[in-house]
Formats: structure tokens, C-alpha cells, sequence
């Protein structure tokens, strides 16, 4: 890999009080690939996300968004660059309809700029445009599920609209976190087709999962933290075999024990 | 008992209606928009007419100026999630700045009136932008705080006048003009901030109320918008207050006073928070109210408190939220 990474972390540290949350995280992602990070609860996954997108200030480190120090920036400037993020707990504007939601991201000046996904560079009504994401991310453009308040929508649609936020901004990278959480089997099989096309529209994908299953259908290169170190990286295959990773998941015992209890 | 009650909700099928797109079908239909816009309107404008005394006229001029207070607070609270208590702070800043612009600097109303508007609320933006990423309890507390340093700041430093405040400050060129100039003021404002928070830079504003994280992950800065409501509030804010000093013909630490704080979330409570309209008709039924009162002197402010408690135990909701309610029942209401 001779390119320059689009995303380039280095050494990241966050520390919470006494709490060493991150020590001194490294990665690279290339541009249009699909990365996952994993880790048991409270390994730093979300707080990596978050110092990357400057919405908690890292203690220590450097992070470059095409050879650019995006380190220390504000939120909405990490965003306005193309570095977008979801959220776990999902944040829509409960009061308002799910299109009137995709308003809001593309009255931002990346949108206007960038015309939306796919806009072309020029905006058109942001109602329109809103209506146009959301059919494109999967709700029914001739039903009445673009049109309810973001309150009364179940959590497949609100995953999917927290992609669509992303989205609307037609961003170069997108972190998910944990878009697959709280959904059932048959939602979850109709959002990897979705994951796979980001990726052909050539937008970088950084996915935080616990469904590894899932996970490695749409990725080939996984990170594993544990208790905000970095463990391993690598193919699904050797992440699976590794003896690290399997005591991180399970404790000392082997895979094969625990499968047999369960 | 039980034949005579219905088993359909009356206002299912209307709530679809208003809260979503919707077409005028008929004529029938137009009026049942417009009526209670155009009985707003009318009732205002002809309200200066029919009073019997130019005291009660006096006291609508009163009650435009807190209407405007009340509108400039439930846009902050209710389409921004901003809760200010600093009514006072901009009735002051826009008042003293047009009592110095019309004794020092010689200008007439007219102009002392839209600069001390724009002027005003430009300074009151300013001072209050270390707080703006506050939010909550925290937020409303500190913005407490700036007219009571204010007034303090004047009667300590003895500037602006002092404790004496500015006197021989320019009145309207006549009562009529007063009264229709604050009324029209009211009706602009009304429904200019009713348009303003429906456009889609209001989304965004109720968006920072929503989810402010949100709307950062989306490229915005929260403090940006939030600078932006904070000024059109304090603009409505700073034309009360320049008014209230052409009407009193002198500026001093009272417009600093805790009511012009106060009232307006009384005003709002009583009207209905979120309505825009609520507010203005609060104001409307308090401040007339507080007059009446007068007649019991010292007891004033208890049969005050006692009105104030039964509107809120009584209609919490607030009477705009309560009329506008079975307003959208009422073609079903004749059909039942």
C-alpha cells in the first residue's frame, strides 16, 4: 500500500480521570475500505469515535484526514471535512418527520457545497432531496413512513435514518456505531446490502459491531481493542483464531468449551 | 350515561390535517384557516378604538411592549431550548440605548426606535455569547444575572444618569401613534417569528432544541444558530424597551426590573407555551388584570398570585393549546 490513507490515527489517548479509557491507539484506513472495530464492552470503541470526530477532546495523539491534522478540531468542522459519525444511541429530532430530519443536514454548508448525496453539486429543495435519501436508504418513498415523526418510528428506520444524516452530507467517511445493535435478523439482512453499497459509492466505512457474523460478510480487515489497547488487526479468519482475542471475549477458557455450554 | 358518549376520538382524523401537508378544498375550508387569524388582526387593530379612557389606551401600549417580551421568550424556550430570563436585560439595553440616542445625539423616534432594535440586540448578543453553550437551568440562571448587574453597574458607577436615570427623552408624536405602532409591531413579530421557525433555518434552531449533538455531527456549529436566535429574541426584547422609554419619556435602573423578566413566563405559562400566539394573548389577560387589581391596594398581589395558581392548576396546558384543541374538534363537534 503505497497510497496515503485517508484516515491516519496515531497514538491516540483518552483518559478520564483515573480511567485510561484509550492508550495510544493506532490505525489506518484506505480510502473505499470497509474497516470493523470490535471489543468486549467498555474496550474504547465509542470513545475512539469520539476523539476522532472531536466530540471529546483526546488527551494525547494525532489523528490526519488525507495527510491533514484534524487533531483538536471542532466537532462540526470534522464534519464539514467529510468525517461523519452515527450514534449508538440513536439522535434523531424526535419532533419532527423523518424527511423534515434530513433538513436539517442539508441546510449545512458541506451540503450546500456538495449538493447532498449524489446532488451533483447543486442543492435542490431539501424537502425533495430529503425524500429522495431516505427511498435510497430504504423507506418507502409512496408510503407514509417518510412523513411520521421521528418519535413514532421503529428502531430499523431509526438506524437508518442515522445513516442518512451521514448521508446527506455526502460524506468520505462514515463511522457507524453499531448500526446493527436492537434490530431483528431479517432487518439486519437488509442492512448489509445497504453497508456494501456505501462502500461502492466510494464512501470509507469505519463499523463498530458486536454481530461479528454480520460484521465479516461486508469487511475484510477487523480491529480488536480490549480495555482501550489495541489487541490485533487482521482478516476476519485470523481474528477469529487468535488466542488473545478469544480470552479478551470469553476468559481463559477455549471457544470450543464455551460453545459447548451454550 | 353511557349511550350518549361517543366511541370515536374527535380529533384523530383533523390532527393528520394540520400537522401534515394539507389543501384547501373550500371556501368553507379558507375561513376555518383564516378566522381566528383574521379576529387576531381586527380585534387589535380596532382594541385602541373602543377603549373609554386614555388610561386603559395607555395600558394596551403596556401590554404590546410584554406581549413582545412573552413572544421573544417562547421563541428562546420553545424553538430553541433556550430558557432566558433575561427579558429585563434587553427592555434595558434597548432603552437606555434610545433614551442616549434621542438626548445626546438628537434623534427623533423614528430613528432612535429600529437602532436601538438592531444596535441593542447586536450587545445583548454579544454579552451573552460566553454562555450560549450553557444550557437548561444553567443557562436561565446566568442570564439572570445580567440586568441585575446591570442596574447595579449604573447606580454604583453613577453613569448613564445614575440613580436619576435619562429624563426629557422625546414621546410619540401622539397616543395614536404609540398605540398602532406597538400593536403593528406585535402583529409583525407574531407572525414573522410564526414564519421564521417554520422555514428551514427554524428547523435547524428546533433541531439545537432536539438534539444539539446531532447537529453537530452534521456540520453545523450549535453556538452559531443558537447566537442567531439569541439575537432576533433580543430584538423584540430591545423594540419593547426603546417603546417603553418613548412612552415614559425617561429611561432608568427600573427597566432592569425582575417583571419585564418575569411576566412574560407567566404570560406564557397561562397562554401556552409553544403557540407563539398564547404568549401575546397572556399578556392580554395578566397585565389588564394587574391593573384591575389596583383597587384592592395592598392585596393586589395576592389575588394576583391566587389568578396566576388557578390558570396554571386549571389549564396547565395553557388556553391556546386548549383552544386551538377544540378548535380543530369543532367541525366535528356540530356533525356529533
Amino acid at each position: 500500500m503505497s497510497r496515503q490513507p485517508i484516515l491516519e490515527v496515531q497514538d491516540v489517548t483518552k483518559a478520564f480521570g483515573g480511567i485510561l479509557a484509550l492508550n495510544r491507539v493506532s490505525f489506518e484506513v484506505h480510502e473505499g475500505e470497509i474497516l470493523g472495530i470490535i471489543g468486549p464492552n467498555g474496550s474504547g470503541k465509542t470513545t475512539l469515535i469520539n476523539c476522532i470526530t472531536g466530540f471529546i477532546k483526546m488527551t494525547s495523539g494525532r489523528v490526519f484526514f488525507r495527510g491533514k491534522d484534524i487533531t483538536g478540531k471542532a466537532a462540526h468542522k470534522i464534519a464539514d471535512m467529510g468525517v461523519t459519525r452515527t450514534f449508538q444511541i440513536m439522535r434523531p429530532y424526535y419532533s419532527l418527520p423523518a424527511y423534515k430530519n434530513l433538513v436539517i443536514p442539508l441546510f449545512s454548508p458541506r451540503a450546500k457545497r456538495t449538493g447532498g448525496w449524489r446532488g451533483g453539486g447543486k442543492l435542490g429543495d431539501r424537502n425533495t432531496v430529503g425524500i429522495d435519501i431516505l427511498e435510497e436508504i430504504g423507506f418507502e418513498r409512496d408510503s407514509f413512513v417518510p412523513y411520521k415523526i421521528a418519535s413514532t418510528l421503529p428502531t430499523g428506520y431509526l438506524k437508518r435514518l442515522e445513516l442518512a444524516r451521514c448521508l446527506a452530507l455526502r460524506p468520505e467517511i462514515i463511522m457507524c456505531d453499531e448500526v446493527f445493535s436492537g434490530l431483528s435478523m431479517s432487518e439486519i439482512a437488509s442492512m448489509v446490502p445497504l453497508i456494501e453499497r456505501l462502500q461502492m459509492d466510494g464512501i470509507t466505512v469505519i463499523m463498530i459491531e458486536h454481530r461479528l457474523r454480520e460484521l465479516f460478510q461486508v469487511t475484510n480487515r477487523v480491529m480488536v481493542l480490549n480495555f482501550g489497547e489495541k489487541l490485533m488487526e487482521g482478516t476476519p479468519e485470523e481474528v477469529m483464531t487468535d488466542g488473545k482475542v478469544q480470552e479478551a471475549y470469553f476468559g481463559s477458557q477455549k471457544v470450543e468449551e464455551v460453545m459447548t455450554y451454550a | 350515561m353511557a349511550e350518549d358518549r361517543r366511541k370515536e376520538r374527535l380529533d384523530r382524523g383533523i390532527k393528520v390535517r394540520t400537522d401534515g401537508i394539507y389543501a384547501l378544498m373550500s371556501k368553507r375550508e379558507l375561513a376555518y384557516l383564516t378566522l381566528p387569524r383574521l379576529v387576531l388582526i381586527v380585534g387589535m387593530l380596532i382594541l385602541p378604538l373602543v377603549l373609554p379612557s386614555m388610561y386603559w389606551q395607555r395600558v394596551i401600549s403596556i401590554v404590546c411592549l410584554y406581549a413582545l417580551l412573552a413572544l421573544s421568550f417562547d421563541f428562546l424556550a420553545h424553538f430553541v431550548g433556550l430558557v432566558s430570563l433575561g427579558g429585563a436585560f434587553f427592555i434595558g439595553v434597548g432603552g437606555y440605548l434610545a433614551a442616549i440616542l434621542n438626548t445626546t445625539f438628537g434623534l427623533p423616534p423614528l430613528l432612535t426606535i429600529p437602532v436601538a432594535t438592531v444596535l441593542g440586540a447586536t450587545i445583548c448578543t454579544l454579552l451573552l455569547f460566553p454562555c450560549l453553550p450553557l444550557r437548561g437551568v444553567y443557562f436561565a440562571i446566568v442570564t439572570l444575572m445580567y440586568p441585575l448587574v446591570m442596574g447595579r453597574i449604573i447606580e454604583a458607577l453613577d453613569i448613564l444618569g445614575g440613580t436619576d436615570g435619562i429624563m426629557g427623552v422625546e414621546s410619540f408624536a401622539n397616543p395614536w401613534v404609540e398605540q398602532y405602532f406597538v400593536i403593528s409591531m406585535v402583529l409583525v413579530f407574531l407572525f414573522g417569528v410564526r414564519r421564521l421557525v417554520n422555514l428551514d433555518i427554524g428547523l435547524v434552531l428546533r433541531a439545537v432544541m432536539d438534539n444539539d449533538q446531532a447537529v453537530r455531527a452534521s456540520g453545523m456549529s450549535i453556538t452559531r444558530y443558537k447566537a442567531v436566535a439569541v439575537w432576533v429574541a433580543s430584538c423584540m426584547g430591545c423594540l419593547a424597551g426603546a417603546c417603553l422609554v418613548h412612552i415614559y419619556m425617561w429611561a432608568g435602573i427600573s427597566l432592569f426590573a425582575l417583571d419585564f423578566s418575569i411576566l412574560p413566563i407567566a404570560a406564557t405559562v397561562i397562554g401556552g407555551g409553544g403557540t407563539l400566539v398564547g404568549p401575546v394573548l397572556g399578556c392580554f389577560i395578566l397585565v389588564p388584570i394587574s391593573e384591575l387589581l389596583r383597587a384592592f391596594g395592598t392585596l393586589r398581589i395576592a389575588f394576583y398570585a391566587i389568578i396566576l395558581v388557578a390558570f396554571i392548576v386549571l389549564r396547565s396546558e395553557g388556553l391556546m393549546v386548549y383552544g386551538r384543541r377544540k378548535y380543530h374538534q369543532f367541525e366535528r363537534w356540530v356533525q356529533v
